[in-house]
């Protein structure tokens, strides 16, 4: 099995600040913007750092369904791929 | 590899489920409600059915249901969706029909037409949210307020002697003969949203194949009515509300 990686989109001017996907990641990958809010005030979450796996549980918490999550397989991690 | 590599058609996982349309929901900042709309925004996909489905949205939050999810939807009055339901599904009896309603809705002003109608044996599906709590309105005792549980109008907790008892209308539900199926269910995590997924398709899959009523309970939160923040909501939810409203299949015939 070659090691996943995954990544965040986030719909920022959708997202309402809720924070359930940021206790919903298992790797921490996200986190609420400090300052930045969206056009109706909200702070917003923001993918942080690379550990993300795209397991998705953010996008299955989110209750305004404003994350999109992309997974690959890194290449080169699994040495029967270069056969 | 860099995120440009990864943000690929290819490699996308999970989204927005194509029914549920890009106008912004107007429920408060973690709300149950928008978690279950993309729930049956996937399930109604997935099952082919966007042209043969309607669904009776109520009063309460979700008043606005059909602005959100792209199926046809009829307004009902307060209460009075199973009562709509039952006449579209028996004018279209090949259209998936549901209901939406919260629990003032459902356990309060339309407790009739819930029971009769489930009990009648409608080929229908009612989703009932229930945060034990008025939200729209600003947060006032329900009928499923827990004892003890402080709103707006019982500010010293909601005491048995004075304002009766919780109203389980699932456990009722469960003991009429027209009802197939009869569950309750919550999404305060991804398991849980997992499971309440298999729950309403089962429903939906029940109400097509003319078996009887079908009544999914979601335990939801109220974040704003119940002024906490998201998190401590479904903290609060996993130790009070699902202590009385206890979550799995109550009936499955």
């Amino acid at each position: 099995m070659g090691k996943t990686i995954g990544a965040v989109k986030v719909d920022t001017e959708r997202c309402k600040g809720c924070g359930l996907c940021v206790e919903a990641c298992p790797t921490g990958s996200l986190a609420l913007t400090s300052r930045a809010v969206n056009h109706k005030g909200y702070t917003y979450c923001q993918q942080t750092g690379d550990s993300c796996t795209g397991c998705a549980a953010c996008a299955i918490v989110c209750p305004d369904a404003c994350l999109a999550v992309y997974r690959a397989t890194r290449a080169g991690s699994n040495p029967t791929s270069h056969e | 590899m860099t995120r440009e590599d990864i943000i690929k058609p290819e490699n996308l996982v999970c989204t927005r489920p194509e029914l549920l349309n890009g106008t912004q929901m107007h429920y408060c900042p973690g709300c149950s409600h928008g978690v279950v709309h993309k729930l049956v925004a996937e399930i109604i996909g997935e099952m082919g059915l966007a042209g043969r489905c309607i669904g009776v949205s109520p009063v309460g939050c979700a008043v606005f249901a059909y602005r959100y999810i792209d199926i046809d939807w009829q307004e009902a009055a307060h209460g009075r969706a199973p009562a709509v339901a039952t006449a579209c599904k028996r004018l279209w009896p090949d259209r998936l029909v549901f209901t939406y309603q919260g629990d003032g809705d459902m356990a309060c002003i339309g407790t009739a037409e819930t029971l009769h109608a489930l009990n009648r044996g409608e080929n229908i599906t009612l989703i009932f949210i229930n945060n034990a709590i008025y939200g729209m309105t600003g947060g006032q005792m329900a009928p499923t307020t827990l004892v003890g549980q402080k709103t707006a109008t019982c500010p010293y907790g909601r005491d048995p002697e004075i304002h009766g008892w919780p109203l389980n209308i699932t456990e009722l539900a469960a003991k009429l003969e027209g009802t197939a199926y009869v569950t309750r269910q919550s999404v305060h995590n991804v398991a849980a949203i997992r499971r309440a997924k298999r729950a309403l398709r089962h429903a939906f899959e029940n109400s097509m194949a003319g078996k009887g009523s079908n009544l999914v309970e979601i335990v939801s939160t109220c974040p704003s009515g119940w002024k906490l923040s998201p998190i401590k909501a479904n903290e609060w939810l996993e130790e009070h509300m699902l202590a009385y409203y206890k979550p799995g299949d109550l009936k499955d015939r």
